[in-house]
């Protein structure tokens, strides 16, 4: 009964840094002894010899101990393949349908297994009547969609002995590798061992692998998004999800689902968002940074740098509850300015999720974000440029408007697309307050979606992730992830290319 | 040609002092405005959510009837738990029909109809008393009922009696009972505690609903995230800002990370689904998952931060120790880390700030559209059991249809800004206490 107990990562892990532990206290100690206790003959510090053996026992067996974790699960995935009817598994996507039963089931059994519901002799019964099994696994607390199928339990046996195995030879091998290592390293301390140097490069090495923990990330994110896209272009054409004209998912098939409605309702947000909050922002920026005296700077700029910290879970609410119902009285059916004269008796507004709404709202939350860079590009120019041009005369506004913002637009522009990117990824304001509908209009009153809304909502519920109205979501994904990532690097590229050099 | 000096000025000196007195003025209008918006969000955010911290309750006496209660007489738990919420139904309307008989109230109301105006979830309460003290059947027991979300609402002028003529959860006879109870003085608001340590609870029972459980997903989330992005992000600014080498590797990680940080929040979301949830199987809607995006998506803001505060050690105190001795790696974890570490602090708790308001992410991991009904026991069920997280539980309120749930919505923020703004002055507090200016 030892697998199951070593079988769990967390005591395996444990087990391991009782090792690590054990094997710093011996090698410092031996390392020590070696050199008659007296310190100073030894190369290093006797803490490194400790540290050399921790270090040689934790890291291989840790390190081995995580591929097996990742790895394992495709390898059974791969073995229990061969066990399913081929009429199952003929489509792509009731493959990972049957194949999500199958874990499901296994992941039952172990449940009940554990509960003491079931034991190996009534599982092996259950050969013959496995309809029993769904009532069983319900009360255990996993849910089955549909009656357990025989092959679906023979595949689910042959994965969790499977597991079982691998569980128990993974306790093995990173057990010996942890002694191992530990042995290594208590061996090898002594006067004549450059254990810091050793020690050293270990660290140092560690300290690269976190560093490109980065890189890992963006591949990552390229990697699982551009091989779902693949998955979803397979599925669907290309032609309708870039250059189609309606987005209509539809679960039973032949979906219209085309990136262009929801790209106009993106910009149009994005649009009015800016439109709010670049002469605010710019013009805060300006007064702060020219006119303000220290004391009223010194207040101003954190309050408005608090609309920054907001949540936009927080800004979503506030468009949803309070700005979208504020303009459906101005705009909507009775209010002063429906227009409903014009529009034969059709109010302007008649929903409180609107373009507008989402729009201004994310236009206040991009306040903050455009003032303060803006203000650090505006402090950039020299004071000289403007002395100058005071002495000739110019009043400050004459020298802000023919001297300061020429110095300062290159930078400027690159915050305003900073800010573009921000608003075009921006998700749980629009969610709330933008609507659901996909329509190209240009009556900003109108309910319209985004990207990201889309995203969410393709995504969120049950989801089937073989069904071209799911793996959509990714190639949104992507298209969101290089829009956003173009807007960067263009505003990095025109930061640096126009930057005035002054020195 | 009129004459000017410098008393009288011409009309362009005119002129060009007006504008420049315009440009100043557009200036502070922008200020003012933003100023403007803030106080509208924050009364906005406070006059709304205070409401969810009272809530109003009922304290009524119901005598448990042992014949309905224990039909057996045996005082067995087993055997009193067999009678279901249903059971105790009756004595609910017994209870209400006795206060009619001691002329409490006047309504002509059927006692039944009078039950209504209780939470649903009053049997449940009742019932979970008895059975965790037996003792209690066949005597009068006070109890605190929640009452239902409209007639809270009523307490809170959110429901008025021109609002529910189309309602069919409540009526104007049973607003009239309420206004009797209420002078009565045995039905009122009061602090609602339940609100802050409680859980989630279905669409029908607003008054019920609570924010703790989701308190708990997100330290949960926020625990992951420091666990991992603290050290990982440590030890990669100490790579990038100490040991790299001037080559492209060193320039493509950099020009990875800012990118990185600039990414929208729902691309990692889409990323936490594709390789935690779908490729390693990890469980759905887990805050393991969560904390783990969250981490990936915090931690850039940290190395930028940690990668400023190294910097700003003077490259003086790297010499010295090296001049005695120390290897390149001694010196910075001995002398140059300690020295940044206030530093370090402060974007960490910024970064754990901005990781604790972020919801699109968690939308994707499925942190939503469920009620986790019980706090976690231990730390792996913290970890591991489905939970939901402050501004998730925030948007899933802000979803459903009943109105009650908006004011719950407003007063989740309003904990939510509670630990931003502190977690912030913390930051400050530590910036203003430890910086050193070399």
């Amino acid at each position: 009964m030892l697998a199951p107990f070593f079988g769990t990562p967390l005591t395996l892990f444990l087990l391991v840094l009782a090792i690590a532990l054990a094997g710093y206290g011996l090698a410092r100690g031996r390392a020590l002894a070696r050199a008659g206790g007296d310190a100073r003959l030894l190369h290093s510090l006797p803490n490194y010899y400790g540290m050399t053996a921790a270090m040689f026992a934790s890291v291989p067996a840790l390190g081995v101990m995580v591929i097996w974790l990742l790895a394992q699960p495709m390898l059974i995935q791969n073995a229990v393949l061969p066990l399913l009817p081929a009429e199952a598994v003929e489509t792509g996507g009731a493959t990972s349908l049957v194949l999500s039963d199958v874990n499901r089931v296994a992941e039952g059994l172990d449940l009940a297994v554990a509960q003491g519901v079931l034991d190996a002799q009534a599982i092996d019964a259950l050969r013959e009547d496995p309809a029993t099994l769904r009532a069983t696994l319900a009360g255990v607390g996993v849910a089955l969609g549909s009656e357990v199928q025989p092959f679906v339990l023979a595949a689910a046996q042959k994965a969790r002995a499977l597991e079982a195995r691998g569980d128990l030879i993974r306790a093995g091998v990173v057990i010996v590798l942890a002694l191992a290592g530990a042995l290594l390293g208590i061996r090898a301390a002594g006067p004549a061992f450059r254990a810091r140097n050793v020690v050293e490069r270990g660290v140092l090495a560690l300290l690269v692998v976190a560093a490109s923990l980065a890189i890992l990330t963006t591949v990552g994110i390229v990697f699982s998004m551009v091989s779902e896209s693949v998955n979803f272009f397979s599925q669907h054409p290309w032609q309708d999800f870039f250059l189609g004209g309606s987005w209509a998912p539809n679960f039973r098939g032949n979906s219209e689902l085309s990136i262009l409605p929801l790209l106009w309702g993106t910009l149009y947000i994005s649009f009015i968002a800016l439109a709010v909050a670049v002469p605010i922002g710019l013009f805060a920026a300006i007064y702060l940074s020219e006119y303000a005296s220290s004391g009223m700077r010194a207040v101003a700029k954190p309050l408005l740098e608090i609309l920054a910290g907001i949540p936009t879970i927080v800004y979503g609410l506030f468009a949803l509850l309070t700005v979208g119902p504020f303009l459906v009285d101005v705009f909507g059916t009775g209010g002063a300015l429906s227009a409903e004269g014009l529009r034969d008796g059709d109010p302007l507004m008649s929903g409180a999720t609107a373009v507008m709404t989402a729009g201004l709202v994310m236009g206040i939350m991009l306040i903050p974000f455009v003032s303060s860079l803006s203000d650090d590009i505006i402090n950039a120019v020299p004071q000289s440029l403007r002395d100058g041009s005071y002495g000739l005369g110019a009043t400050p506004s004459e020298t802000i408007r023919n001297v300061v913002l020429p110095a300062a637009l290159p930078g400027i522009v690159g915050a305003i697309l900073l800010a573009t990117s921000r608003a075009i990824g921006e998700t749980m304001i629009v969610v709330l307050g933008a609507g659901a509908i996909a329509r190209f209009s240009g009556n900003p009153f109108e309910a319209m979606t985004t990207i990201t809304t889309r995203i969410v909502s393709q995504l969120t519920g049950d989801t089937d992730f073989s069904s071209p109205e799911t793996l959509v979501a990714f190639a949104l994904g992507l298209t969101l992830f290089v829009l956003t990532l173009g807007l960067n690097v263009i505003a990095l590229y025109i930061v640096r290319k126009y930057r005035e050099q002054y020195e | 040609m009129t004459q000017t000096s410098l008393l009288r000025q011409d009309a362009r000196t005119v002129r060009r002092n007006r504008a420049e007195k315009r440009f100043r003025a557009y200036g502070l209008v922008a200020i003012g405005l933003g100023m403007l918006m803030l106080v509208i969000l924050l009364t906005t955010i406070i006059s709304r959510g205070t409401g969810a911290f009272q809530q109003t309750y009922l304290s009524l006496e119901v005598t448990l009837d042992a014949a309905v209660l224990d039909p057996t007489g045996s005082g067995d738990v087993a055997q009193i738990s067999k009678v279901s919420t249903f059971g105790y139904k009756p004595l609910l309307a017994d209870a209400f029909a006795q206060l009619s008989a001691r002329g409490v109230v006047q309504s002509q109301l059927d006692p039944d109809d009078m039950a209504d105006i209780l939470s649903p979830g009053a049997e449940a309460r009742m019932r979970n008393a008895v059975l965790a003290d037996p003792a209690l059947i066949g005597r009068s027991v006070q109890f605190d009922f929640l009452t239902s979300g409209r007639v809270d609402g009523y307490l809170k002028e959110r429901v008025t009696r021109a609002s529910i003529v189309n309602d069919s959860n409540i009526n104007a006879e049973q607003l009239d009972l309420v206004d009797e109870l209420r002078a009565a003085g045995v039905l009122d608001k009061r602090f609602n505690i339940a609100f802050i340590t409680g859980s989630d609870s279905s669409d029908a029972r607003p008054e019920a609903a609570g924010f703790g459980v989701s308190m708990v997903g997100s330290l949960s989330m926020m625990l992951v995230v420091l666990v991992l992005a603290l050290p990982i992000g440590v030890a990669a600014s100490i790579y990038l800002e100490e040991f790299a080498p001037k080559n492209w590797i060193t320039d493509v990680i950099e020009v990875n990370i800012s990118n990185l940080a600039a990414v929208p929040s729902i691309v990692f979301g889409i990323l936490g689904l594709a390789v935690f949830i779908n490729y390693m199987h990890l469980p759905n809607s887990a805050p393991l998952v969560g904390g783990l995006v969250l981490t990936l998506m915090t931690l850039p803001t940290i190395i930028i931060s940690t990668r400023a505060s190294l910097k700003a050690v003077p490259p003086s105190i790297r010499d010295a120790a090296l001049g005695v001795g120390a290897s390149k790696m001694q010196s910075v974890f001995h002398h140059v880390l300690p020295l940044a570490a206030p530093g370090i602090l402060t974007g960490t708790i910024i970064g754990l700030a901005q990781a604790l308001g972020e919801t699109a992410p968690l939308l994707l991991i499925g942190m939503v559209g469920f009620i986790a009904s019980n706090g976690p026991d231990s730390i792996n069920e913290a970890l591991l059991s489905p939970n939901s997280a402050m501004p998730a539980q925030i948007y899933e309120w802000a979803k459903r249809a009943d109105p009650a749930f908006y004011e719950r919505a407003w007063g989740g923020i309003i904990i939510l800004l509670v630990f931003l703004i502190s977690m912030n002055a913390v930051a400050v507090l530590l910036r203003r206490r430890f910086e050193r200016r070399w």
